[in-house]
């Protein structure tokens, strides 16, 4: 029978050996970053053995490159090191709004971001507004690396689109454009740490004129997964972001959530709540882009 | 089982444990180590009763894996008196009786030092936002926003 094992590689080649190794042999095996999610499901949920891989000694994981061109966040990065990082802050706000919102100063000490989207949870907080960013995964795989949109990346509740053997190594960005600004915002009973009962990220650009010429919206908790709303990023899109537009946008994402029931909310309330956090995700995604333009 | 070999350094002490991989710090610190100060309430990361620093950053030792402490250091409750001196944040946690129980005050505490050390000089936002992932049953946390506040004005040189 199996037992319980841990490895810390530190290498990319190493990780990816350990975890060919373990798939070769059916032996279960599971990667950890912060572990914040992980060590709860191991003792609530299934606590069977396996071998836990590490992967925050890999530079490739732990690396935050602010690019002229590209941003790259590194999956095992603790919220802390990323709400800290002010030229984060000033390239994707709504992204690491999204972060802050996760848990409390201790589990910001270790949940990483890459963690949250591998958890692919419906109300994942930092999802919505990876994918309103554009965000795309760079995964380690056996012949080297492969790249996926976030969007695409996951794929039901819990489940992501990670073959076996294969791990997340960092988020990589387009660096925002001027007039490129986005925002997150969710909604929840009380002020702090709890699970979305909807959230929308947001993300527009503004020209010269304050005329939006692109936009990408993203709704939570409100579907099986996070979805892109093109419909809602068509409504912005040649607006000048005017009341009419907005409602527009906020009528597609209602009109694209396909919410449950359950004790955080109705799924009418869901549907009419991520309209709402829709216009005033894409006002504040406005205020900002036309600081930076 | 097999076990494993891990050497850390816990409140300025050169330690080594043996434990298994999938062995909490929390466990590691209270069971083998016998650092009892540490609590255990929910053992989920939503009480922060087991709150610890890692590497000087504020994490729940209850979500932390104790081979993942080989190498690094690790400050306790324990650790943050100097000898039978209390640290300002323990005196003025007696003095305005911010506890009741006891028992999530190990973590109120070491939360506290960890947003002092970073901010010297917080608002009374600031510190409940810092320390919304403690919970507190008994105080009302009114009792405990104030120790920290005037802990803050002592470890700052100012009369209080």
């Amino acid at each position: 029978m199996q037992s319980f094992a841990y490895a810390a590689p530190e290498t990319v080649q190493q990780a990816l050996d350990v975890l060919a190794e373990h798939q070769g042999a059916g032996r279960r095996v599971q990667v950890m970053a912060g572990g914040t999610d992980l060590m709860v499901q191991m003792r609530l949920i299934d606590g069977s053995p396996r071998t836990i891989v590490d992967i925050k000694k890999l530079a490739e994981t732990n690396r935050l490159d602010i690019g002229a061109k590209e941003i790259y966040i590194g999956a095992a990065i603790p919220g802390a090191v990323l709400t800290a990082s002010k030229p984060l802050v000033a390239c994707l706000p709504g992204l690491v709004e999204a972060v802050d919102l996760i848990g409390s100063s201790q589990i910001q000490g270790r949940a990483s971001l890459g963690g949250n989207l591998c958890n692919a949870s419906p109300a994942g907080d930092t999802i919505s507004a990876l994918v309103a960013s554009a965000g795309v995964c760079v995964i380690a795989s056996k012949g080297g690396q492969r790249e996926m949109p976030v969007e695409s990346f996951v794929v039901g509740v819990g489940k992501n689109a990670l073959k076996p053997g294969e791990f997340l190594l960092g988020i990589k960005f387009q660096r925002p454009a001027k007039g490129t600004a986005d925002a997150y915002l969710r909604f929840i009973p009380r002020t702090e740490m709890d699970i979305a009962v909807a959230g929308a990220g947001v993300s527009v650009t503004l020209d010269a004129n304050g005329t939006c010429t692109a936009a990408r919206v993203a709704i939570a908790a409100v579907a099986p997964t996070v979805i892109a709303v093109p419909a809602a990023a068509d409504a912005l899109i040649g607006s000048k972001l005017d009341a009419a537009a907005l409602d527009k946008a906020g009528k597609a994402c209602s009109a694209a959530a396909s919410p449950i029931s359950d004790k955080r909310g109705t799924a009418d309330y869901r549907r009419t709540v991520v309209g709402v956090l829709c216009r005033r995700a894409t006002a504040i995604a406005a205020g900002r882009a036309k600081e930076t333009r | 089982m097999s076990k494993t070999r891990v050497e850390t350094k816990i409140n300025g002490e050169q330690m080594e444990f043996l434990c298994e991989p999938q062995q909490s710090m929390l466990d590691v610190l209270r069971d083998t180590l016998r650092l009892t100060g540490t609590k255990e309430g929910c053992a989920t990361g939503d009480c922060g009763a087991c709150s610890v620093l890692l590497d000087s950053r504020l994490i729940c030792s209850c979500l932390m894996l104790a081979v993942e402490s080989n190498g690094r250091q690790i400050t306790t409750i324990e650790g943050i008196s100097r000898g039978e001196t209390l640290h300002p944040i323990q005196q003025k946690f007696l003095q305005h009786a911010a506890l009741q129980c006891g028992i999530c005050t190990p973590g109120f505490v070491v939360a506290a030092k960890a947003l002092l050390d970073e901010n010297p000089n917080p608002t009374e936002e600031e510190i409940r936002y810092h320390l919304a992932g403690n919970l507190c049953r008994c105080t009302g946390y009114d009792k405990i926003i104030r120790a920290v506040q005037d802990a803050a004005q002592t470890m700052r040189g100012e009369a209080s």
